[in-house]
C-alpha cells in the first residue's frame, strides 16, 4: 500500500525531491507543498488558463496534470521565469504597456506568452488571439494583453 | 484522503501490457480528462495508476503506402503541427485545430481522447468519416499480441468502449484517403474555444460529375457515440447534389439523429443544428 510517491525534477533550475499523494495535481503542490504562490487557481478544471506553466518547454494547465508525472521533467513558473533576465522583455512590457490590470490572469498570461513566442517568434496578432484562447482575463478585453505580446515579438523588432 | 492503491510508470510495451493482464488498473496519459474525474471523486482507489507517458514506442506518427499511424500518446499538438500529416489528411488539423486549448492539446493525446469515449470527442467524427481503426495489444503466451478494431464498432456508449481491461490502445491507423477525396469537419459550439460540441459534423467523398461518391457523414454529440450516419450517406450517394437535393438530404440527416436534451442543448435544438450544419457542410464540399 503506497498512497504517496517520491518525485525529483527540476523546478525553475533547481533540483527538487519531494513525496507527494498520487492523485495530487501540479497546481496543489507547488501552491501548498513548495508555497510558489505565483501559479494561480482560478478554475481548477482547464478552462481559465491561470495556472499555466510550462513543463519541458510546453505550457501546461498545472491543474489539470498529475504531479506524480513531474517525475524526471523540467518545470518553470513564473517565479522562475522573471528571475530569468532573458524574460526582461516580456515581464516588463506586461508592466509598461498595461497588459496587466488586477493581476489575476497575468502569470498565466506571462507563461503562455512564453510559449507563443518560444513556438512562434513572429506570432501576428492573430496567432496571439489563439494562442490565448485557454487563458481569461476579466479586467482588460484582451487588446493591451495581445499588444504587450506582439511588442515583444520578432515582428515588432524588425519593424 | 481517498487516493489509488499504488502507481507505476512503466517504459516498455511489454511492462505495460503486463500490468494491466494484473487487473484493476487505471491508465494515464495526458491526465486532462482523469484529474477531473479524481477531482469529482469518480474513480476507484483500488487500482494501481498506470503512468504510460513514458513509453516512448507510443509517440510518433509514421507513414507507410496505405495508411497512417499514429502512436496513442502523440499529443493533439503534435498532430496538428505534423507537416506531412497535414497534407495527407487536412481534416485531422481542422479538427486538432478546434480542439480545447493549447495548453490542452499540449497534454491531451489521441489515444486519450479515443479512450474516453466521449459522445463529443473532438477527433472522433474525423477518425469514423476517415474510416481508422485502433490497435489494442494485450499480453500473450509470445509477448504483446494485438488486434484491430474498426473505430466505428469500438464506441459502446458514454464511455464505454470494446477495449477490454487488460489491452492497452497503442495506436491508430487511417488508411490513405484516395485520390480526390475531400473533406470537411465542423464543430459547433459557443465560442471557439474550450468548448464541449453541441454537435459536430464530418462529411466527406470524391466530388465528381455532381455526385459526391463513396460519401463519408459522421455525427458527434447527437446520439450516446459518435456514429456514421448511414441513412444520410445512402441518400447522398443516389443523387446529384444541387441545392434542392442538399436540403433534402439535410431533412433526412435531421431525421437520423436521435439526440438528448442537456445543458449544452435542447434535442429540437441540435436536430435544427444538424440540419442548417448539414446544408452549410455538404455545400461548402460539393463547392468544387
Amino acid at each position: 500500500m503506497s498512497l504517496t510517491h517520491e518525485i525529483k525534477f527540476t523546478l525553475n533550475g533547481s533540483p527538487v525531491s519531494l513525496t507527494i499523494p498520487l492523485t495530487m495535481s501540479v497546481l496543489t503542490m507547488l501552491r501548498d507543498l513548495l508555497n510558489l504562490t505565483g501559479t494561480k487557481y482560478g478554475c481548477g478544471e482547464g478552462e481559465c488558463g491561470a495556472c499555466t506553466i510550462l513543463i519541458d518547454g510546453v505550457s501546461v494547465n498545472a491543474c489539470l496534470k498529475f504531479a506524480v508525472d513531474c517525475d524526471g521533467r523540467t518545470l518553470t513558473t513564473v517565479e522562475g521565469l522573471v528571475a530569468d533576465s532573458r524574460n526582461d522583455p516580456l515581464r516588463t512590457a506586461f508592466a509598461e504597456k498595461g497588459g496587466v490590470q488586477c493581476g489575476f490572469c497575468t502569470p498565466g498570461m506571462v507563461m503562455q506568452a512564453r510559449h507563443i513566442l518560444d513556438n512562434y517568434p513572429r506570432a501576428n496578432e492573430s496567432q496571439i488571439k489563439r494562442g490565448i484562447e485557454g487563458n481569461l482575463c476579466r479586467c482588460t478585453g484582451y487588446k493591451k494583453i495581445i499588444e504587450t505580446i506582439a511588442s515583444v515579438g520578432e515582428l515588432d523588432n524588425k519593424g | 484522503m481517498t487516493n489509488f492503491k499504488s502507481y507505476l510508470a512503466p517504459a516498455t510495451l511489454d511492462e505495460a501490457v503486463d500490468q494491466l493482464n494484473q487487473g484493476n488498473v487505471t491508465v494515464l496519459a495526458g491526465g486532462s480528462d482523469l484529474m477531473l474525474r479524481v477531482g469529482a471523486g469518480n474513480y476507484d482507489p483500488s487500482h494501481t495508476l498506470m503512468n504510460i507517458l513514458k513509453i516512448s514506442e507510443l509517440r510518433n506518427i509514421t507513414f507507410t503506402e496505405s495508411e497512417v499511424q499514429i502512436g496513442a500518446l502523440t499529443t493533439i499538438t503534435e498532430i496538428m503541427e505534423d507537416p506531412e500529416l497535414t497534407i495527407k489528411m487536412p481534416l485531422l488539423g481542422q479538427a486538432a485545430d478546434q480542439f480545447a486549448s493549447m495548453q490542452i492539446r499540449n497534454v491531451g493525446t489521441i489515444g486519450g481522447n479515443i479512450c474516453n469515449a466521449s459522445p463529443a470527442g473532438d477527433m472522433l467524427v474525423p477518425l469514423l468519416l476517415l474510416d481508422a481503426a485502433v490497435e489494442l495489444a494485450r499480453q500473450s503466451d509470445d509477448g504483446v499480441a494485438s488486434r484491430r478494431v474498426a473505430i466505428k464498432d469500438f464506441f459502446m456508449g458514454p464511455g464505454k468502449t470494446q477495449r477490454q481491461s487488460n489491452e492497452l490502445l497503442t495506436r491508430v491507423s487511417i488508411p490513405i484517403s484516395n485520390k480526390g477525396f475531400r473533406a470537411r469537419f465542423y464543430k459547433f459550439g459557443t465560442r471557439p474555444a474550450l468548448d464541449i460540441s453541441t454537435v459536430s459534423i464530418g462529411i466527406g467523398g470524391i466530388f465528381n460529375n455532381g455526385y459526391l461518391q463513396a460519401p463519408r457523414v459522421a455525427f458527434g454529440a447527437v446520439a450516446p457515440v459518435p456514429f456514421m450516419a448511414l441513412k444520410t450517406m445512402k441518400a447522398i450517394e443516389q443523387s446529384p447534389l444541387d441545392s434542392e437535393r442538399i436540403k433534402e438530404i439535410a431533412e433526412i440527416a435531421r431525421d437520423e439523429i436521435k439526440p438528448i436534451d442537456d445543458v449544452r442543448a435542447t434535442a429540437w435544438y441540435r436536430k435544427q443544428l444538424v440540419h442548417n450544419l448539414t446544408i452549410k457542410v455538404l455545400s461548402d464540399v460539393t463547392d468544387a
